[in-house]
């Protein structure tokens, strides 16, 4: 069988990816950066559970970490990751695994945080720090990195979903500043977080590599992107994630065909040790 | 499947010389399976250039394509700002030189009936119109052309075909705008892949008037090959999206020229 490198740069542009990849499937794959239920502006493909369970499987995802847009404009946040909970244990245990959201901003969000690890058995948490409206430099994030990190629960901060320009002009989320992101993580080093969706200025001007900070490829754009980002960025410290039903699920994927990747990188992106 | 990508350019890439570049981006390309690449401006990207600067870019371009005649197209670039010398630009390149398009960028704004010489004589070329459209909540530049804008221009020449670059970047408006002129095609090039996009706008305008394109090496040929990949349409109809239809827009110049593919 040859291998998920030799398999995408012989095959998948051109025609028969799912077929193909569906041949691999054994293979762990694991992509970090999924949502469920509805964007807000318009319905996806993918968007249900079912429909997203399938899709992936036909990709040969073998896991997916999965969020809720509900979340985005939902005040009732326990209501939102109940739901995401539900909705994965009953449609694919195996294949979706859940992310609870929290907001710093919100009364109550400690007991969020249990009820997501006690309850629903969330290996990590999501948060919108655009859309929830806070800053990473309030007093409120460093108490829930803290917090988190003492419970042991890895942190997603989700920088951005939707190009500033194509956004509603009455539903406008600003990118999320990520400069005192690197500070703080050097202050907890216990904390793990990893921004998904940053694109190249993010990385320039306000990430730098820690051993305790991950990103994910969605929103990364450039020929080669990846193995020019490698020149820099550690590839212990970077995720296959698609920001898919957003997005179409091959644009992360073909990332990896027009990069000169290694299989054992390849393996290292999509088997992220975030979790672990 | 055979992928001739519409929509590249010379920036965003570490070398000095257009030949540099030009192989930088092929390189990349021939990863992705892309055979050919329309590629237009400089090696910097100048909204609103000098007509000594458009001569510079389009030099930069022509170096470019001679480099590799077999895989790159050349655009024009000309400038709304700037007529009589784009005139000038568009003899030398298109009419005695091998360039088979014309980009037109942010200068101007398209509706302006002062750019109708430069495109009547365009058509006459048999080049083919890029213009470059984006609708920005944040509001557009200036001399930025919104889809409606190109609807304007295109009405005066209503059997001249067009390209609207980025079908306005926000492409349930820009479909909207562009649905009901048919000499109208959309560019799928230089936004996020957003999943929907390519399903909607072959439902409103009809297979035949959408183009796969990059805007490499700002984007990857990835993220926008996706769009295209990763639709849910028949393999016929992505062929038409990944080359035919380019072909066939390209054809009347490329037979002009004697240029056989």
């Amino acid at each position: 069988m040859p291998s998920r490198r030799q398999f995408l740069s012989q095959t998948l542009a051109l025609t028969a990816a799912p077929a193909l990849a569906r041949a691999e499937a054994a293979t762990p794959f694991i992509d970090v950066n999924l949502h469920l239920h509805q964007w807000p502006h318009y319905r996806l493909a993918h968007d249900s559970p079912e429909a997203l369970a399938t899709h992936l499987r036909s990709l040969g995802v073998t896991q997916g970490w999965v969020g809720s847009y509900d979340a985005l404009f939902q005040q009732d946040l326990a209501t939102v990751n109940a739901g995401i909970a539900s909705d994965c244990a009953h449609i694919a245990p195996d294949l979706l695994l859940p992310i609870g959201t929290l907001s710093p901003a919100q009364p109550g969000w400690r007991d969020d945080l249990k009820r997501c690890q006690q309850e629903h058995g969330m290996k990590a948490l999501r948060l919108y720090p655009g859309f929830h409206h806070y800053s990473l430099s309030a007093p409120a994030f460093r108490q829930l990195l803290e917090t988190a990190s003492a419970a042991k629960l890895p942190i997603q901060i989700v920088s951005q979903l939707e190009d500033a320009r194509t956004q509603h002009p009455a539903l406008q989320a600003p990118s999320v500043d990520l400069k005192p992101l690197p500070d703080l993580l050097k202050a907890i080093p216990e904390a793990r977080v990893m921004v998904l969706n940053a694109n190249s200025a993010m990385l320039h001007t306000a990430l730098q590599p820690l051993p305790n900070l991950w990103i994910d490829i969605a929103k990364l754009e450039g020929c080669g992107v990846i193995e020019s980002l490698l020149q820099t960025w550690p590839i212990e410290r970077l995720a296959f994630g698609s920001n898919a039903p957003f997005f179409y699920w091959q644009a992360a994927q073909l990332k990896l065909q027009e990069s000169t990747l290694s299989p054992a990188q390849i393996q290292t992106l999509t088997q992220p040790s975030f979790l672990t | 499947m055979r992928i001739w990508d519409l929509h590249c350019h010379l920036t965003g890439l570490p070398s000095l010389t257009p030949e540099e570049r030009a192989a930088h981006l092929l390189r990349f390309a021939d990863r992705m399976g892309i055979e050919r690449l329309c590629v237009y401006m400089g090696l910097r990207f100048l909204q609103n250039p000098t007509p000594a600067q458009l001569t510079q870019q389009n030099d930069e371009v022509l170096r470019a394509i001679a480099a590799f005649p077999d895989r790159l197209f050349g655009f024009v670039y000309l400038s709304a700002e700037h007529i009589e010398a784009s005139r000038a630009e568009l003899e030398r390149c298109v009419a005695d030189g091998p360039m088979v398009g014309v980009k037109l960028w942010v200068a101007g704004r398209c509706n302006d009936p002062a750019l109708d010489p430069l495109i009547a004589r365009a058509a006459e070329l048999k080049a083919l119109i890029f213009q470059h459209t984006w609708i920005k909540t944040g509001g557009n530049y200036p001399g930025e052309s919104t889809p409606e804008d190109l609807v304007a221009l295109s009405q005066r020449f209503p059997a001249v075909p067009m390209i609207c670059g980025h079908t306005g970047g926000n492409w349930h408006l820009g479909l909207r705008a562009i649905r009901n002129q048919p000499n109208l095609y959309a560019d799928l090039a230089g936004s996020d892949p957003t999943a929907g996009f390519t399903e909607a706008a072959v439902s409103a305008l009809g297979a035949d008037r959408v183009l796969y394109g990059s805007d490499a090496a700002g984007r990857s040929f990835a993220s926008q090959l996706a769009k295209v990949h990763g639709a849910e349409l028949s393999d016929a109809v992505k062929q038409q999206l990944f080359f035919s239809n380019l072909h066939r827009l390209l054809a009347p110049i490329l037979s002009a020229k004697n240029i056989s593919i």
